[in-house]
């Protein structure tokens, strides 16, 4: 208590207040009270522009072709980006299949040891991680991977979405894990199971739907990152899923699409980008609804 | 609970003498095992967060090592007399990222008063969640919008207006030819992406804030917003600080949504009328057409100067936001 409150000041600055005209008063906590809530309307305006943007000039292009054909040559309009949502993909399932067990797996260890040094350190350093510019993850694997391997290609493109995705999915599953009532691991001691089974078969198993949650959000945002692709998958005009080929990718197809100076791959922009928001805005929503119905179940609050 | 296990017999109370009894500890093999697979993944991070300082050092240290601290105040960016200085990056990192708290902090500091002060409880949830989708949207999507919603809006009625109409270019901030791709396009742009992390930091410490505090100053006849300014910002304020420093981290380091806005142009300018660059966007637009090793170097010490901003920056939002989770959780006992 006594670190919070400075009686000296604060007394000085409520006689200052009594002082005034309690009309002053009102009407400073009338403009106050009508700034704030401006100022709340502005902040969920933005997304509600963006957003109604994206469908007007993103669904005019989408059709079924955008998802089953190539971009078509310039000049000529229709085609599709089939290429970059099989990339999308593809870089999808190797970070995933990267970031997702180790994710997982450190999130535990926080969890499960939590008081102990390391895990407060890999606590620490996952939300570092988590601030690390995701351009600086795209130099990372451009280092590590492709100058040794002397060219460009979806694998070192995953693995850096896959490195992205660990120190998320690890904050993520630590909270969900943490949200187990300790009853239910004494339960399972004092019925002779292993710390280990334990471990696994109980406490994972009734954080599962959270963590679930957690990874739907974090697959939802590595789908859309950039930054980190360019100087690995790199980017392909063409039809290629192999792994140690350049891929093609929707972010990147935006991104190039959006700089380049013909109207067909503007709109092949638009509808691509009003695809990676849908996929989005279906994840964070249903995670949304499905972290409120836990919290609800809970406790009443 | 189905599962048989090896120790199902509790029920059998005193164990056969002969029976092989679990280790005292409670440590099985299984779980030496475990325990091993488990801190194996943790130590991931710390080593992953190694490897990238020490990737990006190595790969930025021929050009450190040539240009010396010259490195971070030159602006020469010359890659074809093997010229380099990272200045006018720097400028335009730290310009852009201001421009954006400037725009965003009043904006995530109201849409959270406003919830945890007096907007109607079923409203908390839809309007934070608004909010907070911001910061779902991809960064290129952000981009994309700004090349053809934004910068024809700012070409057109915004830059002439803020210029000639409220002669603001005489202050030689706003001034010279209104093209549209500009610093200040940057931070316009920037400042919507950072607004649902300092609004979401700030929603949560406000939410921190003991109803005791409110009440305390409602008894002494304070108005509301008395008490928001005396007792709950007060109290708020590290935490609200925290959110900014980590607002400020994410603005630092946004790469694609300011390539596509800023005009990518090497020079520092006063104008934020101006093209200029950041330190993300010159990486991500000259790294893979890099002519010689010397340039790439200096495309990745760029790299490792904003690795160790971002570091030191998100270090501090980190420790400031700590502190008032300590501090409420302190006084709620």
């Amino acid at each position: 208590m006594s670190a919070t409150v400075r009686p000296t000041q604060r007394q000085r600055a409520f006689a200052e207040r009594a002082a005034r005209t309690v009309r002053g008063r009102k009407a400073a906590n009338v403009t106050m009270l009508t700034f704030l809530s401006i100022a709340a309307l502005a902040a969920t305006l933005p997304l509600l522009v963006i957003l109604l943007h994206l469908v007007k000039l993103g669904a005019s292009s989408l059709s079924w072709n955008f998802f089953t054909q190539m971009p078509k040559p310039v000049g000529e309009s229709g085609g599709g980006l089939a290429n970059g949502i099989a990339g999308t993909m593809i870089l999808v399932g190797i970070g995933s299949a990267v970031g997702l067990p180790v994710g997982v797996g450190a999130g535990l260890y926080c969890a499960e040891q939590a008081k102990s040094r390391l895990a407060q350190v890999v606590r620490f350093l996952a939300d570092v991680l988590n601030g690390l510019p995701s351009i600086v993850m795209g130099i990372f694997a451009w280092e590590i991977l492709v100058r040794p391997l002397g060219h460009f290609s979806a694998f070192s493109g995953g693995i850096a979405l896959g490195a992205m995705m660990i120190p998320m999915v690890a904050r993520t599953t630590e909270e969900m894990v943490r949200t187990v009532p300790n009853t239910l691991r004494e339960a399972a001691l004092a019925l002779g199971y292993a710390r280990w089974r334990t471990s696994l078969q109980i406490v994972l198993r009734t954080a599962s739907a959270g963590i679930v949650t957690g990874a739907l959000v974090a697959i939802a945002r590595i789908a859309g990152e950039t930054a980190p692709l360019l100087f690995s998958a790199f980017g392909n005009q063409f039809w290629s899923t192999s792994l140690k080929q350049p891929i093609a990718a929707l972010p990147l197809q935006i991104f190039s699409y959006a700089i380049s100076p013909y109207d067909e791959w503007h709109s092949l922009a638009w509808a691509a980008a009003l695809v990676l928001i849908a996929l989005v805005l279906v994840i964070s929503i249903l995670a949304r609804l499905a972290t409120r119905a836990r919290a609800g179940a809970g406790h009443g609050d | 609970m189905t599962a048989p296990t090896p120790h199902a017999d509790v029920s059998a109370a005193p164990p056969r003498a002969d029976a092989p009894l679990p280790s005292i500890e409670g440590r099985s093999r299984g779980d030496v095992v475990y325990h091993a697979v488990i801190t194996g993944f943790a130590l991931v991070v710390p080593l992953l967060l190694a490897a990238i300082a020490l990737a990006i050092a190595i790969g930025g240290w021929p050009a450190l090592r040539q240009f010396g601290f010259g490195f971070l105040t030159s602006s020469a960016w010359d890659p074809v007399n093997g010229q380099f200085g990272a200045a006018p990056a720097i400028y335009g990192t730290i310009v852009s990222s201001i421009i954006a708290l400037v725009i965003a902090t009043p904006m995530a500091l109201g849409v959270s008063l406003f919830l945890s002060e007096f907007s109607p409880l079923w409203l908390r949830q839809p309007v934070g969640f608004l909010v907070d989708l911001l910061a779902a949207i991809p960064s290129v999507v952000y981009g994309l919008w700004g090349i053809f919603v934004l910068l024809p809006l700012l070409r057109d009625p915004v830059m002439p207006f803020l210029r000639d109409t409220l002669h603001l270019g005489a202050t030689g901030f706003f001034s010279g030819p209104a093209y549209g791709p500009s610093m200040l396009a940057a931070g316009l742009i920037l400042s919507v992406m950072v607004l649902p992390y300092i609004a979401s930091v700030s929603r949560e410490v406000l939410y921190a804030v003991p109803r005791s505090q409110r009440e305390a100053a409602l008894a002494l006849g304070a108005t509301r917003w008395e008490m928001i300014r005396h007792a709950v910002l007060p109290f708020a304020r590290p935490g609200i600080a925290g959110g900014i420093i980590l607002g400020l981290g994410r603005a630092l380091g946004e790469t694609m949504a300011v390539t596509m806005l800023i005009g990518n142009r090497h020079e520092i300018a006063m104008s934020l009328f101006a093209p200029g660059y950041t330190m993300a966007s010159l990486i991500a637009n000259e790294f893979s057409e890099a002519s010689n090793d010397l340039h790439l170097s200096a495309l990745m010490a760029v790299g490792f100067v904003l690795f160790v901003m971002t570091l030191i920056v998100n270090g501090i939002a980190r420790w400031l936001v700590w502190q008032v989770a300590r501090r409420a959780s302190g006084s709620a006992a």
